[in-house]
């Protein structure tokens, strides 16, 4: 499915969800916004020239309360701070990695609107007093990079903005858009993660305070900018505001990218996105680093930070997948496991050698005959990926392990006493890419 | 203040030789293929002794004692 047949198949069959706002010009015209059009609808971003203006606008991202669309839903406004007083002349990264296989969001949101998220990088660094932005896109999306270095080039050349932008092409691997890979990629070329402290905050390109913000954060506070604080929290919750882009996949009518009020019920949003094919077993929140909720539970959470940790989820970069009540919930999440231990950057013993083995325990559970003792196995082995690494891979593979085994105890039931379910040896409803590993293609 | 350290791994760097866990045993656990396992990372200064030890023999450098965060 290419981005256009999914955006156009999604954006002219459904309805302008409440709160559209990163997606507005595209539900306006039907086409990604260039530079005339995007100045004509929100004119030129608001640079801030002095000192109180630098103050107001992360005071404004504060007040707003607008939170990291990446996956960690850190507090933007806190981060700005604090790079900002950080010592020495700061850098701004702006994450459009996208290495989520179930998220479009990052893609969408650059073909449509990729004049918001340069807006937001000028602003954001005009915050943190930084001298350069690095853009960072995964290599996988050729046409991406070159029309977002047009971009940049063209407001160059119209005086727009005060920053040189670098576009960068990293490899596309599930941990190559984790924040110290990012840094470690621009320092050395490496897109590997970096053992932590320090953060990338303290000391990350070229030992600068750095800030990494996602391309949908910086959209968000360049409206934030540009319409206030209040005008931001008059969509979403008190306790998560704004808007936030979801990709909703797996077994709905219309699956794609959608812009929803932050705490908005999973079902909700599983309704925008057309409604269900078949009727629904589980939900898949947060991506393939996420958890497995049961659909009775999953409809009436809301999506956001705190209503998903209700549930022990988290939103991750946006993701919701529906999982049919027919489908073998096992079979997906071994699937899944497989291709996560494939994508381990295998610096770290935890992780080069318990996921795969977590994997394998997970495929025998799911196709061939775990008996008891590699059910215990299994089981202790996810307890102890957590933490043990130095970026969050291996934490993101063992929930999403551990949520399978809660949500789907009737299959592990099943698998136990009669072997593989029938769903189990069929293709499978989640998109899990087959491309091959890091190891065949590197991380220069 | 208490005395109390913080044991911390350098994951990356960590080859998994085992000797922390030969030095330190009180803290210091193994997984099966050989990677620390610390379920507790404080260390009372009863063991700093021992934790010295681990730190200063793990042949990557990969362990280190770091003072202990502070109450809450």
């Amino acid at each position: 499915m290419t981005l256009q047949s999914e955006a156009s198949a999604t954006h002219s069959a459904a309805p302008q969800p409440p709160g559209g706002r990163l997606l507005s010009g595209w539900f306006a015209t039907g086409v990604p916004a260039d530079l005339d059009q995007h100045l004509l609808r929100y004119g030129p971003a608001p640079l801030p020239g002095s000192k109180e203006t630098v103050t107001a606008l992360i005071t404004a991202a504060e007040e707003a309360g607008l939170t990291g669309r990446g996956g960690a839903s850190f507090p933007t406004g806190r981060k700005l701070r604090t790079v900002a007083r950080a010592r020495g002349t700061a850098v701004v990264v702006a994450n459009g990695m996208e290495s989520e296989p179930a998220s479009l969001k990052d893609e969408v949101l650059l073909h449509v609107a990729p004049h918001l998220v340069l807006d937001g990088a000028q602003l954001a660094a005009a915050a943190v007093g930084a001298d350069v932005i690095h853009l960072c896109l995964p290599r996988t999306r050729a046409a991406q990079r070159s029309t977002l270095a047009l971009a940049a080039a063209e407001r160059r050349r119209e005086h727009l903005d005060r920053i040189p932008v670098q576009v960068h092409a990293l490899p596309h691997h599930y941990v190559s858009s984790e924040e110290t890979s990012l840094v470690n990629w621009i320092n050395t070329g490496n897109a590997r993660p970096l053992a932590t402290p320090p953060r990338p905050f303290e000391k990350g390109v070229e030992g600068r305070p750095t800030l990494i913000d996602n391309v949908e954060t910086l959209a968000h506070l360049a409206l934030i900018a540009r319409y206030g604080a209040a005008w931001f929290r008059t969509a979403g919750t008190p306790d998560a505001p704004g808007t936030v882009l979801v990709t909703a996949s797996g077994a709905v009518h219309t699956p794609g990218v959608y812009e929803m009020p932050l705490g908005t019920p999973v079902g909700r949003i599983l309704d925008t996105a057309g409604g269900a094919i078949a009727p629904i077993g589980a939900v898949l929140v947060g991506g393939f680093f996420g958890s497995w909720l049961p659909i009775e539970q999953a409809v009436r959470t809301a999506f956001s930070k705190s209503g998903l940790a209700a549930a022990g989820a988290g939103p991750g970069a946006g993701v919701i997948a529906a999982l049919p009540h027919a489908a073998c919930g096992l079979a997906e999440t071994a699937r899944i496991l497989g291709y996560l231990a494939a994508q381990s950057a295998r610096q770290c013993g935890p992780c080069q050698f318990g996921l795969p083995a977590v994997a394998e325990d997970f495929a025998q559970l799911a196709w061939g005959g775990l008996d008891r003792t590699g059910f215990d196995r299994l089981h202790r082995r996810i307890g102890l990926l957590p933490g043990r690494g130095a970026c969050r891979h291996p934490d993101g593979a063992a929930r999403l392990a551990a949520t399978a085994l809660q949500t789907f105890t009737d299959d592990v039931r099943q698998h136990f006493h009669r072997g593989p379910c029938p769903a189990a040896g069929t293709h499978g409803t989640l998109t899990v890419p087959t491309a091959p590993g890091p190891l065949q293609e590197g991380w220069q | 203040m208490s005395a109390a350290k913080r044991l911390s791994i350098d994951r990356i760097a960590c080859a998994g030789r085992g000797v922390c866990a030969e030095l330190f045993p009180e803290r210091v656990d193994l997984d099966e293929w050989g990677y620390p396992v610390i379920p507790d990372p404080t260390v009372p200064e009863h063991l700093l002794g021992h934790a010295r030890r681990a730190v200063a023999g793990c042949p990557v450098l990969a362990l280190r004692l770091d003072p202990a965060p502070p109450e809450r």
